[in-house]
């Protein structure tokens, strides 16, 4: 069998979707994780949806009913973090930026998987000279490092800098670019993996059109690490804006905020004793790109029934302290007290009896997969020839 | 002995303590006075090889590839004896590789494990045993990745092992062949318990627990139910008369070979004829050539030579578009049932997929009752078109198979090793249901497997592929009871009998071919 399924078919659609079905199988440390995660993501998501309403001022202004900001004011009541050396909302400019950031994450990692899934699918499933071809070419990009390669197509798209919706489609594009051979060589290798596999061959005896196996059959198997790939990425993605915009390739500081280029204009700042102009870019950042690996990391992580957490404990023996002293008299269902160990049972039977159930119930249940229920593997039996 | 899931191999693991982290062992095991269950991990590794010893199921994936076998030896002897020589080490271990039969072991010790064969790596890996002065050898499963003929002889080195150093020998199996062969006492587990303990000659003959008495009866044995013994010649010759679904003429199937290194040639010039309602069993060996006849017939594999005509059509330098409206004529079943299906499609869904494809006239209620219908036929509840593939065990999966492959009525039956991966029970219930399946809709077939005795029990004739020839052909209780080709003779006496009185007889046999020539 390919990898673990997510969760089982028959939950809810719901439940089904990837990080909710994470969430819901996560436990101990990795739960953390995934929790802060998820918390740091929605928060970045939030905040670009109500932009307009959550920011004092607009991106670019200066003034506020004709009396001027001023330039590198520290915090104060009416600029809650202090204004740039232009003169512009630090709090307002922050907000601003994670429109920026959002879309370009979206617009990068929507394009880049869609280029890279089809191209893919189609090297990976017909190979031949189409195959070397691009894996040349998804080899050569590699090659590149990829901040040099955005600067040079930012530079072929938009001649370095400016409006909001050319920069924007700069980056993004710059950024496709750089990430399609990730999206390609996962998917070519799946496929390739799936095309020898007897369902797919069995497809072919039953004589399915090719756009039926490579659709139906390969394309709903090798998508699932995608989700995956999706969130390590966009936190690249959001560094690799950064990145440009610090180096000066990004947006016009009037057409859209950018945290990359504020972050640059607030260098000299520092030294003289400045700091709200830096930090609160950069720890725009870095929560950002934060939420965004730990969704991935521990969806990444989850994924792999080696790394995974189990949800009661690994071994019980690691803890006898706390077995012994906290939960003796306590039913390990509803946590009901007064329950004591059933009469004759060993303390390493780990049975307990529960007087409401009234029955007994091993404390120690490992978590398995749905799939794997009622299915043991050793390994020996499982493939016999 | 025991049917997968019985806990037979975890019985012999928790010996040893390689179970997962997640299990548990409670009770005692007693290894020459110490209990096993329950010892740190530092005293475990000093009873590990010295006292027991594992043989697996894979040699090739017990010997570590980059290391030549002599370094593996030394891993474990020096794990024991750090201070030994190396001059001493070496001598040891061409003692240990004499003693399993490995020619030349003085110069074959540097080599790598791909160097060997299958049979050659489970001899090297008993040596280790032997080497390490192991008093118990647990074998799971011992010979099961290997051909009936190194079997045979994997067998009679274990048995060799007993008799000159007194080893206790564990032997984990399924096979109640090689449980006859080999064993002096046997023990029956089912669904983790232990059924039956008795000597084999006992057990044989008067099992006493249900389960034992079911398993025994499930063996196919040659000639007891064979499918061609009541075929008078009036049947073959109105077989004969019939129309000719598959007709293959010199074929030859060769794949283009590395750089530098000239194409292999997997079948070589092979004569068949397979007509309307006819099944033929296609016996060989692993690499004999079986399985790319069956994928050749269904166009998965291209035909370089001779000629193969299919259902009327040239196979040779065939075309995907004018051959795939004979496809729906065609059905395929393929070995394992666990990756044969799509996992992302209900049963229902996988048995609608041929109809979709080819019968596109058919409205979806249409397809849903014939779905129904084929379910039924198969004998599986028609509320099982709602599962997933995960959630079937593998013989109901193996019977989901047949049912996509029937859906359509073809005229042709390819089943590639359909019940290999199955246990002996189920695999008797699969036959019974090809039997009947071939009875109902008449449909020609070939039957591809590597046990004489299941071909026997299904086929009217029988041809034995070896190396990519056919060496021979004819009706099952001919080829069964007659062979005249050598290997063919050796391929039935290497087949060990589920009869221990009988199968001693055949072993007494066997040494004296092999000592006669």
């Amino acid at each position: 069998m390919t990898a673990t399924p997510i969760a089982d078919r028959r939950d809810p659609w719901y439940l089904r979707l990837p990080v909710v079905a994470d969430l819901r199988r996560s436990a101990g440390l990795q739960r953390g994780m995934l929790i802060a995660g998820v918390i740091m993501t929605g928060l970045l998501l939030l905040v670009a949806l109500f932009a307009p309403l959550l920011a004092p001022y607009s991106w670019a202004q200066t003034t506020a009913d004709g009396v001027t900001f001023g330039a590198q004011q520290p915090p104060s009541a009416a600029h809650l973090l202090g204004t740039t050396v232009s003169g512009f909302d630090v709090l307002s400019r922050v907000i601003w930026g994670t429109r920026t950031a959002v879309a370009v994450i979206c617009l990068a990692v929507v394009a880049s998987l869609f280029i890279g899934v089809l191209l893919g699918l189609v090297s990976g499933y017909f190979g031949g000279w189409l195959d070397r071809i691009l894996v040349m070419i998804a080899d050569a990009v590699y090659a590149f490092p990829s901040l040099l390669l955005a600067i040079v197509l930012s530079i072929v798209i938009s001649g370095g800098r400016s409006g909001a919706l050319v920069g924007i489609l700069a980056a993004a594009i710059s950024i496709t670019v750089v990430f399609i051979p990730q999206y390609f060589r996962v998917i070519r290798a799946e496929t390739i993996r799936l095309k020898a596999e007897p369902f797919v061959e069995s497809a072919k005896v039953i004589g399915a059109p090719v756009s039926r196996i490579l659709f139906g059959h390969v394309f709903k198997n090798a998508t699932r690490t995608l989700p995956l790939i999706f969130t390590l990425n966009a936190s690249e993605a959001i560094l690799t804006l950064a990145g440009l915009g610090f180096i000066g390739f990004g947006i016009e500081p009037t057409a859209a905020a950018e945290w990359g280029y504020d972050l640059n204009r607030s260098v000299a700042d520092v030294t003289s004793g400045i700091w709200w102009t830096a930090l609160f870019p950069g720890l725009a950042i870095v929560i950002s790109v934060l939420g965004v690996t730990l969704v991935g990391e521990s969806m990444n992580d989850l994924n792999d029934p080696r790394l995974r957490i189990r949800r009661r404990g690994r071994k019980a023996a690691a803890r006898p302290r706390r077995r012994r002293d906290d939960f003796r008299h306590r039913c390990p269902r509803n946590g009901s007290p007064g329950a004591d160990r059933a009469p004759g049972c060993e303390l390493r039977h780990r049975l307990r009896r529960c007087p409401r159930r009234q029955r007994r119930e091993p404390l120690r249940r490992p978590w398995r997969d749905p799939r794997d229920r009622g299915r043991i593997r050793v390994g020996q039996d499982s493939h016999r020839a | 002995m025991g049917e997968s899931g019985s806990g037979k191999t975890v019985t012999a693991r928790s010996i040893l303590g390689l179970l997962p982290d997640t299990a548990e062992t409670s009770g005692a095991i007693w290894l020459e006075g110490t209990n096993v269950v329950g010892l740190s991990a530092g005293r475990m590794r000093s009873v590990r090889g010295r006292q027991a010893s594992m043989v697996f199921q894979e040699p090739s994936a017990a010997l570590n590839p980059v290391f030549p076998i002599w370094w593996q030896f030394a891993e474990g002897l020096r794990a024991h004896n750090p201070k030994l020589k190396r001059k001493e080490l070496r001598r040891r271990i061409v003692e240990a590789l004499k003693q399993v039969g490995i020619p030349d072991a003085e110069k074959r010790l540097d080599d790598y494990p791909h160097e060997f064969s299958g049979g050659q790596k489970q001899r090297i890996i008993i040596a280790m045993a032997l080497a390490m002065g192991a008093e118990l050898i647990i074998a799971d499963e011992p010979t099961t990745a290997l051909d009936v003929t190194v079997q045979a002889e994997i067998l009679q080195l274990l048995r060799d092992i007993r008799d000159t150093h007194g080893t206790s020998i564990i032997l984990i199996t399924h096979n109640m062949g090689v449980v006859a062969d080999l064993a002096d006492s046997v023990l029956v587990m089912y669904r983790g318990e232990v059924v039956e303990r008795d000597w084999v000659r006992e057990l044989f003959a008067n099992p006493r627990h249900p389960y034992t008495r079911q398993l025994l009866a499930a063996v196919p044995r040659i000639g007891v139910k064979s499918a061609s013994r009541d075929l008078g010649p009036e049947h073959l010759a109105e077989l004969e008369s019939r129309e000719p679904v598959v007709v293959a003429e010199g074929l030859e199937v060769t794949y283009p070979g590395r750089l530098g290194s000239p194409p292999f040639r997997a079948v070589r010039g092979v004569d068949f004829t397979i007509h309307a309602g006819e099944v033929l069993g296609l016996v060989g060996e692993s690499g004999s050539g079986k399985t790319t006849i069956g994928r050749a017939m269904a166009g998965l594999e291209a035909v370089t030579g001779g000629s193969l005509r299919v259902l009327g059509h040239e196979m040779r330098g065939f075309k995907e578009r004018a051959f795939k409206p004979l496809r729906r004529q065609i059905g395929f079943v393929f070995q394992d049932p666990s990756t044969s299906f799509d996992p992302q499609l209900t049963i229902g869904e996988c048995i609608e997929e041929p109809m979709v494809v080819h019968a596109r006239d058919l409205s979806a209620t249409e397809r849903r009752d014939r779905v129904a219908k084929i379910l039924e036929a198969v004998e599986l509840p028609r509320e099982y078109s709602r599962r997933f593939p995960h959630e079937l065990s593998g013989g109901q999966r193996q019977r989901v198979s047949f049912a996509r492959a029937l859906v359509l009525e073809p005229t042709l039956l390819i089943a590639d090793e359909p019940t290999s991966a199955l246990d002996v029970s189920v695999q008797a219930t699969v036959l019974e249901l090809f039997t009947e399946l071939q009875h109902r809709f008449g449909f020609a077939s070939l039957f591809i497997s590597h046990d004489l005795a299941v071909v026997d029990m299904l086929a009217h004739r029988v041809g034995v592929l070896f190396q990519g020839r056919l060496v021979e052909l004819g009706t099952g209780s001919q080829v069964m009871s007659n062979p005249d080709d050598d290997y063919t003779q050796r391929l039935l006496a290497s087949l060990p009998v589920p009869d221990p009185v009988e199968q001693a007889k055949r072993r007494e046999f066997l040494r004296l071919a092999a000592g006669g020539s």
